[in-house]
Order: C-alpha cells, then sequence, then structure tokens
C-alpha cells in the first residue's frame, strides 16, 4: 500500500470513528427525548398547568402547584447565584494569579464537584434545623450554592476571551481599571454570560435531590418563602415511586414539561443572545 | 525587585543624533514631547536602551526599524500603557509639555487623555458606532450635555474623514464596519477627547492599499492640530508621511533625523542598509 492510499485509508478510520462516537453521545438523549415526549404526550393537557393535584384514587388533576414553584425556587438560586457568581468570576478573571484567585478557583472547583444531595444536607442544616420548618428560602438556598460554581467559572472564562485589545482601547481612552471592566469588557462578554447563568439555571431547574430536605414538597398551592413548596422535579419523584398508574402518567407528563422549559430556556437564551450582540449594549 | 543591571562598564555606543544643519523641507516646531535618556525593562531584560528624542508640535514622528527592534515598545512608554504589563520598569525620564510622564504625582488616567492612541489592530468596542466615540467624552465626563455630546461625536468623525461614510447608522454596532472604517472609527474615538499628541501604532498594517491611502491622507491632515507619533513596519509610508523619522534597531535608537535626510543621506551604515533594504 503506497502513502497516500494509507493515509486515506486512516483519514476515513478516524473521520468514521468521531461520526460513530457522535452517533453513540446522541443515542441517549435521543431515547430519553423519545420516551419523554411519548409517554408525557398522553397526561399532558391544558388541566395539567392549571390544576392542584388531586387526592389519590381520583384521575386527572395537574402540577400548577410544582411548576410554580420551580420558578420560584429557580429565581431564588438565581438571585443568590448571579451576583456572586458573576462577581467571583470578574474577580478570577482580572487577579487570575493572585493567591486568593487560585483558593476561589480550588473552592469553586471542588463545590462544583460536591454531590447535590451533600448541598441539601447543608441549606438543611443552615436553613431548615434553625427554624424547625421546610422552606422555598432553603431550596432557594440549596439550588443558589450549586449555582454559584457554574456561574463564576462561566463568567471568568468568557471574560478570558474578550480581546485584550478592548481592554487597552478603555485604558488609552482614558478609563480606569474598574470602568474599562464594567463598560467595556463586561458588556462584551455580556451575551455569553447570559447564555451561561440560563444553562446553568436550567441544569438546577432539573436537580430533586437538594430539594428533598430543603424545600421539601407542598400538596397546596403556595407561593411562600417560609413555607414548603412543590416542585416539578420533587413531584415527579414522588408520582413515579407510587404505585398508581395515574401519578406515573402524570410523572412522565412532568419531565416532559421540566425538559421543555429546560429547552425553551435554552433556546431563548441564544436567540436574545444574538440579538443583543447585534445591539448597542450601552 | 532586582537591582538595575551594572551595565556603565559595556556601555553601547550612543546614538549619533544628526542635527539638520538647514531647514529646507520641514521647519522646526516647538518641542511637544522630550525624551532623555530613557531605558526600558521587561523585568531584568532590557528592551530600550538609552532613548533621547523629540516630537515637535504639528509634525508627524515616525518610528521605523525592524520587528523587535523596540519601536512599539517605546511608543508605549509615551502614554504610560506598558504600566499594565507586570514587572516592567523605566528609567530616564519622558517630558510632555514640559512635565515628566513618569513623575510620581503624574494622574496616568490625565496623561492617557491627553496622549492619545491608535492600535495596530483596530479594536472597537461592542457598542454602536456613536457610542464607541462617545466612550473617552462619558467616561472623563468632558461634556454631559447630550446635544454636545451628539457635536463632538460628529465633529471627530469628519476629522477621521468617516463621517458621510456613518451618518445614517450611527447606532448601528461599530463591529459591522469594514476593516478600514473600524480603524478610522478607532482614530475618531481617540480624537474625541482632544488629546495634544496622538500615538499610532502601525495603524494600517492590516489594511488593504485603499485604506491604507485613506489613512495616510488622514495622518498628513491632522498633523495640523496633533502632534503626532506613528510606528510603521512600511519605510514608503514613513516617506511619505513623516517629517522626522527614528531608526531604532536590538532597543537602541540608531538615527534621529528629517525623514528626507533618513532616506536619502543616512549618517550610519546601519541606517542605510535597512532603508535600502539589505536586512529587516
Amino acid at each position: 500500500m503506497n502513502a497516500t492510499a494509507q493515509r486515506r485509508l486512516l483519514s476515513s478510520l478516524f473521520v468514521g470513528a468521531c461520526g460513530f462516537s457522535v452517533l453513540v453521545a446522541l443515542v441517549p438523549l435521543a431515547l430519553i427525548m423519545f420516551f419523554v415526549v411519548s409517554q408525557g404526550v398522553q397526561a399532558l393537557n391544558f388541566d395539567f398547568f392549571t390544576s392542584m393535584p388531586k387526592p389519590v384514587g381520583q384521575a386527572g388533576g395537574g402540577m400548577a402547584n410544582a411548576i410554580v414553584g420551580t420558578l420560584m425556587l429557580s429565581g431564588l438560586a438565581a438571585l443568590l447565584a448571579v451576583p456572586i457568581g458573576v462577581i467571583s468570576g470578574v474577580y478570577l478573571s482580572e487577579y487570575p494569579g493572585t493567591r486568593l484567585a487560585s483558593v476561589v478557583r480550588f473552592a469553586s472547583d471542588t463545590l462544583n464537584g460536591v454531590p447535590s444531595i451533600v448541598i441539601g444536607v447543608f441549606a438543611y442544616g443552615l436553613a431548615v434545623l434553625p427554624f424547625k420548618q421546610f422552606s422555598t428560602l432553603a431550596g432557594g438556598l440549596a439550588l443558589g450554592i450549586m449555582m454559584i460554581p457554574i456561574v463564576a467559572k462561566t463568567t471568568e472564562e468568557l471574560l478570558l476571551l474578550v480581546p485584550g485589545s478592548m481592554r487597552e482601547g478603555a485604558l488609552a481612552l482614558g478609563a480606569t481599571r474598574g470602568r474599562a471592566v464594567r463598560t467595556v469588557i463586561l458588556p462584551a462578554a455580556l451575551p455569553g454570560i447570559v447564555t451561561g447563568i440560563v444553562l446553568a439555571l436550567a441544569r438546577i431547574a432539573g436537580e430533586t435531590a437538594p430539594l428533598l430536605f430543603t424545600s421539601f414538597n407542598n400538596r397546596f398551592f403556595s407561593t411562600s418563602l417560609t413555607q414548603p413548596i412543590s416542585s416539578i422535579t420533587v413531584q415527579v419523584y414522588t408520582y413515579a415511586i407510587s404505585p398508581y398508574d395515574d401519578w406515573h402518567r402524570q410523572a412522565w407528563a412532568g419531565a416532559l414539561v421540566l425538559i421543555t422549559i429546560v429547552l425553551g430556556c435554552s433556546v431563548l437564551a441564544r436567540l436574545a443572545t444574538a440579538r443583543v450582540s447585534r445591539l448597542r449594549t450601552r | 525587585m532586582t537591582e538595575a543591571p551594572t551595565h556603565v562598564t559595556h556601555l553601547p555606543p550612543r546614538p549619533t543624533v544628526h542635527r539638520a544643519p538647514g531647514r529646507d523641507a520641514v521647519t522646526d516646531s516647538p518641542v511637544k514631547v522630550d525624551v532623555r535618556d530613557l531605558s526600558f525593562y521587561y523585568g531584568t531584560k532590557r528592551a530600550l536602551e538609552h532613548i533621547t528624542l523629540q516630537a515637535q508640535t504639528n509634525r508627524v514622528t515616525a518610528f521605523i526599524g525592524p520587528s523587535g527592534c523596540g519601536k512599539s515598545t517605546f511608543l508605549r512608554t509615551l502614554n504610560r500603557m506598558n504600566d499594565i504589563i507586570p514587572g516592567t520598569r523605566v528609567e530616564g525620564s519622558a517630558l510632555v509639555d514640559g512635565k515628566d510622564i513618569y513623575a510620581a504625582n503624574v494622574d496616568v488616567v490625565e496623561l492617557r487623555r491627553r496622549v492619545g492612541m491608535v492600535f495596530q489592530k483596530s479594536n472597537p468596542f461592542p457598542k454602536s458606532i456613536f457610542e464607541n466615540v462617545a466612550y473617552g467624552l462619558r467616561i472623563n465626563r468632558l461634556v454631559t450635555a447630550r446635544a454636545d455630546i451628539a457635536e463632538r461625536v460628529e465633529e471627530s468623525l469628519r476629522s477621521a474623514a468617516l463621517w458621510d461614510e456613518v451618518k445614517d447608522r450611527l447606532h448601528d454596532s461599530a463591529l459591522a464596519l469594514s476593516g478600514g472604517q473600524q480603524q478610522r472609527l478607532c482614530i475618531a474615538r481617540a480624537l474625541a477627547v482632544r488629546p495634544d499628541v496622538l500615538l499610532m501604532d502601525e495603524p494600517a498594517s492590516a489594511l488593504d492599499p485603499i485604506a491604507t491611502q485613506r489613512i495616510e491622507e488622514l495622518i498628513y491632515r491632522l498633523k495640523a492640530q496633533y502632534t503626532i507619533i506613528i510606528v510603521t513596519h512600511n519605510m514608503q509610508q514613513a516617506a511619505r508621511v513623516s517629517d522626522h523619522t527614528a531608526f531604532f534597531w536590538m532597543g537602541k535608537l540608531v538615527e534621529f533625523d528629517r525623514t528626507e535626510k533618513i532616506f536619502t543621506a543616512p549618517g550610519e551604515k546601519l541606517t542605510e542598509d535597512y532603508v535600502t533594504g539589505r536586512f529587516g
């Protein structure tokens, strides 16, 4: 075999291997989507979004309380994690070599690797035990703690992508360092940071374990911050381990709604950032 | 911090500065930038050695020399842009309007407003054309009234010969402009804060010949109002746009004289070899 033929063979082998790997990676996603959609659609109707869960034995009902709960919990988490995460990210990208930065980076990576159930226990000790009360706030705290390292990492990485020439341009016009970060570097990275935040939100919206003993669950409609609250994930979990077929169907529908929210957020984030980056950012 | 290297024993020969005896083509003008015996260090590595040079008001001074000769580094010492690189150090002095910009009480932010800079690669901010030009005005609070800002933006864009091309889309993103337009926008942005001195670091090296020609015409017109110092790789460009030319080689200023003299009758063999293309 001559060199050219050998090179061609190797090339097609590697291209084939890459294609196969992509396929293997995509098959689980496709299967999950297929099952969730095909099973979930059966129990999905208008009632599902507007009704409360029915008592055991009665068919029908919905997850209105859980949908609101998930939105509230995610919102609280973002309220906690976005400021802390973004500011940490700015620090990490502005002072990358300092001792504090390496400590923060290490702590952030470690926190990112802590199992979510452990974070749940931590939030339980911090926000449930002292008040002897499961609450929305405790759930938001647990999810927020999970979200901080993701937001910090994304922010740091995106800020580092902003060309140094932009910083120089701002400084050359008489901007101070803080001003350059605030008026040029952060705005330049903003579309990406927003996308990162939405993806982080999508990630924590799907968490169950940290909520099991923080926000717990609530059969009733609640928007109280100091009372237990339902969430789609915990509701799906509760229904899925129950012995009732109707509840199983509801669990599938819940999973479908959750996936739709998460996917919708990602798509919206991408569309919005594509639009924002074309407009003036000031 | 390392101690200052003891280079006194093996000091390189001082560059001969040939002062023009006559003043046929270029008339002398008051000195704007006066650099005296300036050396610059990256850590312990000396990048510039004992540079002494004056740039005159309303004249274009060009720095030429092969890559890595220190001409860009030197340009960046004039608005203290090198301050942002950790581990750098300056010895000697650089005076703008008679005041040492490396003195302890100098406000670097104010200095950079007076000594504007245009970079090799155009670096518009991801904002609208209008906001790019208004940026320096806003952060320095030079003008605050809306109408005044708009007026200054128009004036700057006209000075940079860009107004007619962008007047109908001032609020579109600056990133949609062509390379040459982006560079002129960066010039307009630098002009908006009304600097005294304009530093240009190879402003046309990334542009096509037509865009380059427009930048050169612009430089020629701008020198009526500004003191311009330009770094260029392109010797024809230096010959076309500048009144004085400094030839740098390995961190040293080899020769500094009227441009015409540098290109027709250089006093140093090294300069002659470089401008005739024998090396570099």
